[in-house]
């Protein structure tokens, strides 16, 4: 089975046998490297083209890439280091792990070319424990792109210089928190730092460290293949580039689709071949379970990209779409979510230590049929006692799905707690759940 | 500098300071838990939350860095609903059982709930429960109660010197605990009790003992050290219970050793002496303080009119006070004999070639800012705990430390380059570097004979030497350090001098890690003579007054008992009786510990500290320096005083910081003593060194651990 359905730009022509360095450089790989290097471009203009591009972190946050290269101080002497963030976690997301499987040079260039940009000398990719076959493809990756002097001492024979090394994680949701994923590669545990400092100044083992999300670095050769403005056309104003959406749930096709910014919801719902069993749409969250869910007409109406999503009140995020259909039961999709982040909870700071396992049992309960009439108003309490009063941001990630869950979908949980059952019948739930759908 | 405004007041800090640094300099209390100002940052209690201007979200204080123009309000609504917010996540899984916590009524989580929690709360779900951890005899834990605040566990890694509890577990299942198969083995522990903002790290010997509001405190000094930290001693009914540090920022900051915590226990010691004692035959007889007395002196003028002069030693624990040390000193100059505090040095020799007395030969608070240290046979750690701390501080600040020590123990102190010798080697290695240096200096023909045919044996390389001088040499303070193992060997004024050698000619000072709480004070009253009470004893005399002193305080405890039992007469006055004493004593008088009385301490940076007494004597136990007085009255010479501060007066005239030496030996005494009793000086008897320490149960649990 592939996840792969449509690849425009990074996973483009990607199949099983892609990741190769002769398939990559078929593709016209490495060329990016080879002209800036051979050119040598002053490393500022690498910048201005990735701000040219309103290329925005593809991780999550959306935050833009260029601006945060810019803050990495290059004069500063001593190691520099550029982080790759592959420790995929958000449930609903696997495109990193696509990329890594079928393009892992582009990443490779993609960091090779940051850190010439920012003056770093040594990298790291960041791989989500869970994935070992990708971690051992991209060490083979690593070892190509080193034979081939790419990688390594005075790569192409600049005199840059770039070493990078895979670290595999061990499949903890914190470590995509970047702080808390540099705290990890130094062997600590995964745990959040509180900011200020930033990373861009008091990054990994106390150097100034840039971190980016795999999709991101791997956009970087294709970015300045075609130049910052030619990407940028290719999404709409402020929202550079292409997106690969990973499409989960109640679909024909889900998979992996990779389309420009901007591209309306439903032509992807079409090509991930409508809704399965011709069924109605229900909800959509369309960045990852920790964006908030949206109704389906409000969906249908958006485009998919940074801000029209922002606007119809929700988020991109990594741009990984749970499509749900009318069989299901909302309290309990919201008892799964939040029983995650109670899981997942690092334990560091009170209120999401404390206030994702009461979030997870107040939902618990109202699924059991246990809930009472206050229990949503305290959700609500709860949820804005955690918000905003974390070191990271996974007070909100576990807070944002409880508070768009019960404002979209009230009905089904005052269903739960006055007629203590749900609202979608049992045997509905369990026919949606049989449903096949395309390998 | 900036300035900020916090709640409307202006306030100008140091650039790098924090909100809460700043809302300190004003006075103005925020909430916290995780907060603490000797560890580093960790941001993770949030009750410290406070509004800033423009500041989209409310912003942790402890963490904040204070900047120009910021504007903070502590107790806005907005900040106020944060705090109460999280108090409210504190509370949800905390057990609220306070009737039955030994924190309750000193409890930061109690206290604070009182002003930012609610009288009844939502939280209807099960509570967390957490397993009870075992670490050691002398803290209890009640884990369910712990908040996760980590100052235990930031403690040990930045003040202990090694990590020796963790957070494991994510999330809800977090929990502190010790490695796997380990405990808690550090000599400052106790302070995480302290640090525990809750009562999930308790005292284990105060355990359901008292509630805190019932005890009377009162400042004193604790006698188990040299260091002199000042200490709350907490009793009731006359009896000791519990002992926490007082805050002084220059002596003990807030910390206190495990020693100087828990020795306390050994004040209740069923060995106490409550009544004067005299033996009849081989039976102790209890009587009457003036019987006893007199008892004392007669055998004491007996042996005066029998033998001929310096055949009395009045031999003191140098953690007798100033004032029993001067009354000490003035019996012996009554009775023609000799006086000494110095009991586990090997001689005197090393003093008495020395121009001046050791001590510290510079404040504590300097320590930390000595950026070359070299230690010579020290147990450092073990020795003197807070100092160990100090040199941590160096550390962190990048000094260059080097230990040679003959003790097995490294002292957790990151960076340091310890190396293990035997009192024979170290000799030999020092003589080698003294040479190299007065080699260099082109003056080595002035050193003695002995020198040359030390170093000829070191286990030392040329290079490693030129690599350790010059690496001393790119300091900017250097400091050589007299271990108290160091000044206990035979040949102690050889090393010194040799020290003395290198220091010169590299432009490094000395200092002496005295032994003791009050070993500068007796040699500021000059209670100390020509030998070293361990000579006193090597040479038996024929009659002993010991004060605090128990044939187990001496550097050859066996020697002290084969002197004792040979000796016509031996005067004891003392807090306890050993088997040991018992056995070779003839008279016991029961003198009060330092709790019982009044008196004062010079420390090792020669700070006198006078204290007074906390709770009143035990049976018919009497102050030493009255007992003192008395005896030397008796034996004809008038010695009365109103009060320890009267005796003090007379004990430390002006001047006498005057004989506190400044220089190490510069020209060693003629004859170099054979190294045969080198060995027993080798062991710092650990929570063994003075009779009350000895007497706490909780601290032997500790040793047998060990």
């Amino acid at each position: 089975m592939t996840t792969l359905r449509l690849g425009q730009m990074i996973l483009k022509d990607c199949g099983e046998k892609s990741w190769r360095l002769a398939d990559y450089e078929a593709r016209g790989g490495y060329q990016a490297l080879r002209r800036v290097l051979q050119e040598q471009w002053p490393p500022e203009r690498i910048v201005e083209e990735v701000k040219a591009s309103a290329l925005r972190g593809r991780g999550g946050a959306g935050f833009p890439t260029g601006l945060k290269w810019s803050f990495m101080p290059r004069q500063f002497p001593g190691e520099k280091y550029v982080v790759c963030n592959s420790d995929e976690g958000e449930p609903g997301t696997f495109k990193d792990r696509d990329i890594l499987r079928y393009n892992p040079h582009s990443v490779i260039e993609g960091m090779t070319l940051a850190a010439y940009a920012m003056g770093a000398s040594r990298g790291y990719n960041y791989i989500h424990g869970e994935i070992y076959e990708v971690y051992e493809r991209f060490e083979e990756a690593i070892a190509e792109a080193r034979a081939a002097g790419y990688l390594g001492e005075n790569i192409l024979g600049s005199g840059f210089s770039f070493e990078l090394y895979a670290h595999l994680g061990y499949g903890a949701y914190i470590c995509g928190e970047e702080t808390a994923l540099l705290e990890s590669i130094e062997g600590k545990k995964g745990q959040p730092r509180f900011k200020p400092p930033f990373p861009a100044s008091y990054g990994l083992y106390g150097r100034p460290t840039t971190i980016n999300n795999t999709e991101t670095f791997a956009s970087i050769p294709f970015l300045l293949t075609m130049g910052g403005e030619a990407f940028h056309r290719l999404g709409k104003p402020n929202n550079g580039g292409m997106k690969i959406f990973s499409v989960s749930g109640h679909v024909n096709r889900p998979g992996n689709y990779e389309l420009p910014l901007g591209t309306p919801f439903a032509k992807l719902l079409e090509l991930a071949g409508g809704v399965r069993g011709g069924r109605r749409l229900k909800a959509v969250i369309p960045g990852g379970s920790s964006t908030p869910v949206l109704p389906a007409a409000v969906m249908m109406e958006c485009t998919l990209d940074y801000d029209s999503l922002a606007k119809a009140g929700s988020m991109l995020g990594s741009g990984a779409v749970i499509v749900m259909d009318e069989t299901t039961c909302m309290v309990r999709a919201l008892e799964r979510l939040s029983y995650f982040y109670y899981e997942e909870s690092c334990g560091q700071c009170t209120p999401c230590r404390e206030g994702t396992g009461w979030l997870y049992r107040v939902v618990h309960r109202i699924e059991r049929g246990e809930g009472r009439s206050e229990d949503l108003d305290l959700l609500q309490r709860v949820t804005t006692q955690i918000m905003g009063r974390t070191i990271c941001a996974l007070g909100e990630a576990a807070s944002l799905p409880v508070q768009s869950f019960i404002n979209h979908f009230r009905d089904e949980f005052l269903h739960h707690i006055e007629k203590k059952c749900c609202l979608v019948p049992r045997e509905v739930q369990r026919a949606g759940s049989e449903i096949a759908v395309e390998a | 500098m900036l300035t900020l405004e916090i709640d409307g007041q202006r306030v100008t800090v140091e650039d790098g300071a924090t909100v809460m640094d700043a809302a300190h300099r004003l006075g103005i209390y925020i909430p916290h838990f995780c907060y603490h100002k000797k560890l580093s940052i960790a941001a993770s209690c949030r009750m410290c939350l406070v509004e800033v201007e423009k500041a989209p979200k409310p912003v942790p204080a402890c963490a904040t860095p204070a900047t120009n123009g910021m504007r903070v309000w502590t107790h806005s609504p907005k900040a106020v609903a944060a705090q109460k917010g999280v108090m409210e996540f504190l509370l949800i899984n905390h057990p609220l059982d306070c009737p039955i916590c030994d924190q309750g009524g000193e409890c930061q989580l109690q206290d604070l709930a009182v002003g930012y929690g609610q009288s009844a709360h939502c939280f209807s779900e099960p509570k967390r429960v957490v397993a009870d951890k075992d670490l050691g005899p002398l803290i209890a834990t009640f884990m369910t109660r712990c908040i996760h605040c980590t100052r235990c566990v930031r403690f040990l890694m930045e003040v202990g010197g090694y990590q020796e509890l963790g957070q494991a577990f994510r999330g809800e299942h977090s929990e502190i605990m010790p490695f796997l198969e380990q405990t808690v083995r550090s000599e400052i522990s106790g302070n995480i009790i302290d640090l525990c903002p809750v009562g999930a790290l308790t005292s284990k010997p105060f355990l359901y003992r008292a509630r805190t509001w019932e005890l009377t405190r009162r400042r004193s000094v604790s006698p188990h050290d040299a260091w002199g930290s000042n200490v709350i001693v907490q009793s009731r009914f006359d009896q000791v219970l519990r002992v926490l540090p007082f805050e002084e920022e220059s002596i003990n900051e807030c910390w206190l050793s495990d020693r100087d915590r828990f020795a306390y226990l050994g004040l209740d010691s069923t060995e106490r002496l409550t009544q004067p004692l005299v033996k009849r035959g081989s039976e102790w007889v209890a009587v009457e303080w003036e019987t006893a007395l007199q008892v004392a002196v007669n055998r004491l003028n007996d042996v005066r009119a029998q033998e001929e002069g310096g055949r009395v030693a009045v031999l003191a624990h140098p953690m007798a006070t100033v004032e029993e040390l001067f009354l000490a000193r003035t019996l012996a100059e009554t009775l023609e004999g000799e006086c000494d505090a110095r009991l586990r040095q090997s001689s005197g020799r090393a003093d008495s070639a020395r121009e001046g007395a050791a001590w510290l030969n510079s404040t504590i608070s300097e320590i930390a800012a000595f950026d070359g240290q070299w230690f010579l046979g020290s147990d450092l750690r073990r020795h003197l705990p807070l100092m160990a701390v100090r040199v941590r501080t160096a550390a962190r600040r990048g000094a260059y430390l080097v230990a040679w020590s003959w003790v097995a123990d490294e002292w957790r102190v990151p960076g340091l380059e310890w190396s293990l010798w035997t009192p024979a080697t170290m000799g030999a290695a020092l003589a080698k570097v003294a040479l190299v240096v007065a080699r260099r200096a082109g003056d080595d023909g002035a050193l003695p004979r002995w020198v040359a045919e030390w170093a000829a044996d070191a286990a030392l390389s040329e290079e490693g030497t030129v690599a350790l001088v010059q690496r001393l040499e790119r300091c900017q303070r250097r400091r050589i350090w007299l271990g108290e193992g160091l000044l206990a060997h035979p040949q102690a004024a050889e090393l010194e001098f040799l020290a003395g050698v290198v220091a010169t000619r590299i432009g490094a000072t000395v200092g002496w890690l005295v032994e003791g709480a009050n070993a500068v004070g007796a040699a500021a009253v000059g209670a100390n003579g020509a030998q070293s009470a361990s000579e006193l004893v090597a040479e038996p005399r024929a009659a002993y007054v010991l004060l605090h002193a128990e044939p187990e305080d001496f550097l050859v405890p066996q020697q002290a008992v084969e002197a004792f039992s040979r000796a016509r007469t031996v005067v004891a006055l003392s807090a306890f009786a050993s088997a040991s004493l018992r056995e070779t004593a003839d008279v016991l008088l029961p003198v009060t510990p330092f709790t019982e009385t009044s008196g004062s301490f010079v420390n090792i940076e020669g700070r006198v500290q006078p204290f007074t007494a906390v709770v009143r004597p035990r049976g018919e136990s009497r102050p030493g320096w009255r007992v003192l007085a008395a005896l030397t009255t008796l034996l004809g010479r008038e010695a009365r005083f109103a009060s320890t501060e009267a005796v003090r007066g007379a004990a430390l005239r002006e001047g006498w910081r005057e004989r506190l030496a400044t220089k190490p030996i510069a020209r060693p005494p003629v004859g170099v003593p054979a190294l045969e009793r080198v060995e027993p000086a080798a062991v710092f008897r650990w929570y063994q060194t003075d009779p009350i320490v000895r007497r706490s149960t909780a601290l032997a649990a500790c040793t047998e651990e060990e």
